[in-house]
């Protein structure tokens, strides 16, 4: 009965059936260096990649937040060089200071050697200004997450726009006032609560009324209070890219920041020079020198090296956040309604 | 209340020096130090020089064996290399067929070719669909150009040309070029091209414009969007000619220079491909074929832009529920073909046994046959070997007999002589 038996086997064989056709996809592909031995002309993708960004032109939001009078509007104005906020001149008698803070959003147009840019402000006012301030961070975080939640709304559309306009806020300037002892339990709250959700970058303002060395001690005490109570201001640790990164940014968050600021629309004659300044009875206080105040350091650094950076910090890793969120729990954030008019009382 | 002044907002002038005209360079920068990736997918016979074109454009030579043709059907093969020219990175990834046009039956020569590029779109919406999702980070596999080779035959395109580029047209940007175009003379190409286009356009296939609304490169591109389809050379030979090394071909009646563009459009190839639109190609990629993919499979899973409130959750929660339904159905086919191979495994078996169980029957029988027929044998044998005894007793008696009978003469004739004698 043996050899029966084996032919019964190969038999069999024959019948499994061959593995189902996976479709054809790559392996995992291995970076093999090869030599170049003439110029291809690979570079030439950054000036490719340049000509399509001017093309298309840049947003840009920013957001100030502060108690009134601390010189917002006139520091935004003196950042773009163009009336971009509108100053309030304080509340008269006759208008009701707002029971809530207002979110106001104003864009312009700017265009600066063939770079064309779409500025929105966005105000705060009310902020800080009640008796009672509890809470009073909820409309700005509130706001913050619409844009996110408009954002996403595009994003996940089956058919969707080429070019979703881009309404998030990118950086938040909050104005500390130069009482010169320390943080005020409003201002850590709310940097506590709105750090995890947008760029906050803490500026000093009116800082004329401290002398040097109270300034660098209202500073030290400042930063001290920041790190004892977890805040994370931009350029937050965790998001530096690599070394080169880190060393610059390390010089900023230990010893630049919180930058202490003087904001001026009026232009004086100083030294055959026109510059902006504060005409004060003992000097012109130079708003771009730097030996006077950091205006020149908060300008450089949000405009002229991170402008960049604040807008992919804010895509890559607030909106994500945001994103995750609300994806994972759907019910975890309070029900969104891009609609906001009907829900705000009329405070006229 | 949200006060919005946006919608047609105001441009304002600047009173001085702002600063963020260094925006470009900014975002030019941090892309730098990021990389960037190019993916060229290559279609064409085989033999029509894919590998050596690719050699030639980026100036080098890519490691690798010629592809074994030893697989019956049409395959992709893909390599990533990571190249450097001043301060960019660029990480290349070159996908060729194998066996494109060898087969007999060329009807599905296509799929192959498209799978490939669905799967790339499919592992990039998979990973944009994620929760926890990666994608300033991600690897992009998309393919953004891809060259599709044409036979240098000077008549017209064959008929598996068309049918894959027009499969293709709406998936990638596809740059059609004549390979080995040192095997026509110059009047027969003009004469090629322009039957060639002639055949794309009537055909319907829509094939990649070098993009002509900005003003710095609207001149270049309008111009070699009539160059269309570029006759190419490759060589990584180099040649001295006059005083200089050139890639060139070396024939008996003279030297095909690979850069000079009376000989073939190579430089207009490098030039359009790399120089000027590599960019273009990518973002084409990005915004009309993968934004194409992207909402055609959405739709077909079932998804509309009807409600807008519940949308970024539901879409979620909805994509991934399809997706598990289709796996789920997947896996019953599986199972049910399992099934079904079970069974007839089951069934085959039954009938071997079968088959063994007669061929035993059969054995024993012939067995018992065999048995029978020998003891028959063995009898007769015996009776016969019980012959050949009694005969040969019979024998030894009768010879026993015989010699007693001579005996007995033999003595009785001495008796006899004996009385004579008498």
């Amino acid at each position: 009965a043996g050899p029966v038996e084996s032919r019964n086997e190969s038999a069999m064989s024959e019948l499994v059936p061959e593995p189902r056709q996976k479709p054809v996809v790559p392996m995992k592909p291995t970076g093999i260096n090869a030599n170049l031995l003439g110029y291809i002309g690979i570079d030439t993708i950054i000036e490719q990649m340049r000509k399509k960004t001017m093309k298309t032109g840049f947003d840009f939001n920013i957001m100030v937040v502060g108690q009134s009078g601390l010189g917002k509007s006139t520091l935004v104005n003196t950042l773009f060089k163009s009336q971009v906020s509108r100053k309030s001149s304080g509340w008269n008698r006759e208008e009701k200071i707002p029971k809530t803070v207002e979110i106001k959003a104003i864009s312009h147009i700017i265009e600066e050697g063939g770079v064309k840019m779409k500025l929105t402000v966005i105000d705060t006012p009310g902020f800080g200004d009640q008796i009672n301030n509890e809470n009073c961070w909820e409309p700005i975080e509130k706001y913050i997450n619409e844009q996110y939640e408009k954002f996403l709304k595009e994003e996940v559309n089956i058919a969707r726009k080429k070019r979703i306009p881009d309404t998030r806020v990118h950086c938040c300037l909050y104005f500390i006032s130069p009482t010169g002892h320390s943080l005020r339990p409003l201002d850590l709250e709310f940097m506590k609560h709105l750090s995890k959700v947008v760029n906050i970058i803490p500026v000093i303002a009116k800082a004329d009324t401290m002398t040097l060395e109270e300034k660098t001690e209202f500073k030290q005490r400042v930063r001290k209070e920041l790190e004892v109570n977890g805040i994370e201001f931009y350029p937050q640790k965790e998001f530096d890219e690599d070394l080169e990164d880190k060393t610059e940014n390390d010089k900023i968050r230990q010893e630049s920041m919180p930058f202490a600021v003087v904001g001026s629309d009026k232009e004086y004659q100083v030294n055959g020079k026109r510059v902006l300044g504060r005409k004060t009875p003992w000097g012109i206080i130079e708003v771009e020198n730097l030996t006077h105040c950091e205006f020149a350091l908060l300008r450089d650094f949000v405009i002229r090296t991170h402008l960049q950076d604040l807008k992919e910090v804010t895509h890559n890793i607030h909106y994500e956040t945001y994103r995750a969120k609300r994806l994972n729990d759907n019910g975890g954030l309070p029900p969104m309604t891009v609609e906001t008019e009907e829900n705000h009382e009329s405070n006229l | 209340s949200i006060v919005f002044q946006g919608e047609g907002c105001r441009t304002v002038p600047l009173s001085g020096h702002v600063g963020f005209d260094s925006l470009p360079d900014q975002l030019v920068n941090k892309s730098v130090n990021h990389g960037f990736c190019f993916n060229i997918l290559c279609v064409g016979e085989t033999g029509l020089g894919k590998s050596t074109l690719m050699d030639t454009l980026f100036n080098t030579k890519f490691e690798g064996d010629p592809a074994s043709h030893s697989q019956p059907g049409v395959q992709l093969k893909s390599s990533t290399y990571d190249l450097q020219e001043s301060n960019v990175n660029l990480k290349l990834t070159i996908v060729s067929t194998v066996g494109f046009g060898d087969q007999i039956n060329k009807e599905d020569s296509y799929k192959p070719i498209v799978e490939f590029i669905d799967a790339q779109f499919e592992a990039y919406l998979q990973e944009e669909l994620k929760i926890r999702r990666v994608l300033h980070n991600y690897h992009d596999t998309r393919i953004h150009a891809c060259l599709y080779f044409i036979a240098p035959t000077g008549h017209s395109l064959k008929s598996l040309d068309l049918v894959t580029m027009k499969k293709l047209d709406s998936k990638v940007n596809i740059i059609p070029i004549i390979a080995k175009s040192d095997a026509i003379s110059k009047s027969e190409l003009t004469k090629f091209k322009i039957k060639i286009t002639s055949e794309l356009v009537s055909n319907g296939v829509q094939i990649y414009q070098f993009p002509t609304d900005d003003e710095s490169v609207a001149e270049i591109n309008g111009t070699m969007n009539g160059h269309l389809p570029f006759a190419v050379i490759g060589s990584t030979e180099e040649l001295k000619i006059g005083n200089k090394m050139m890639k060139a071909r070396q024939y008996p009646w003279g030297t095909v220079q690979v850069e000079n563009e009376a000989h073939c459009d190579f430089v207009k190839l490098r030039e359009m491909l790399i120089r000027v639109n590599m960019e273009d190609l990518r973002e084409q990629t990005h915004t009309r074929h993968y934004e194409l993919y992207r909402r055609c499979k959405l739709e077909e899973m079932g998804f509309k832009d009807t409600d807008p409130d519940s949308k970024p959750f539901s879409l979620q929660e909805t994509y991934e529920a399809k997706r598990n339904e289709f796996l789920g159905e997947l896996q019953k086919k599986e199972e049910a073909m399992r099934q079904m191979f079970v069974q007839r495994v089951k069934e085959k078996e039954a009938e071997l046994k079968e088959a063994e169980k007669e061929l035993h029957e059969k054995f024993d029988r012939l067995k018992k046959l065999h048995q029978d027929e020998k003891k028959k044998l063995e009898d007769k044998k015996k009776s016969l070997d019980d012959e050949v005894n009694a005969f040969k007793q019979r024998k030894t008696a009768a010879e026993l007999l015989q010699s007693q009978a001579q005996q007995a003469g033999g003595s009785q004739t001495l008796k006899r002589d004996k009385e004579r004698k008498k």
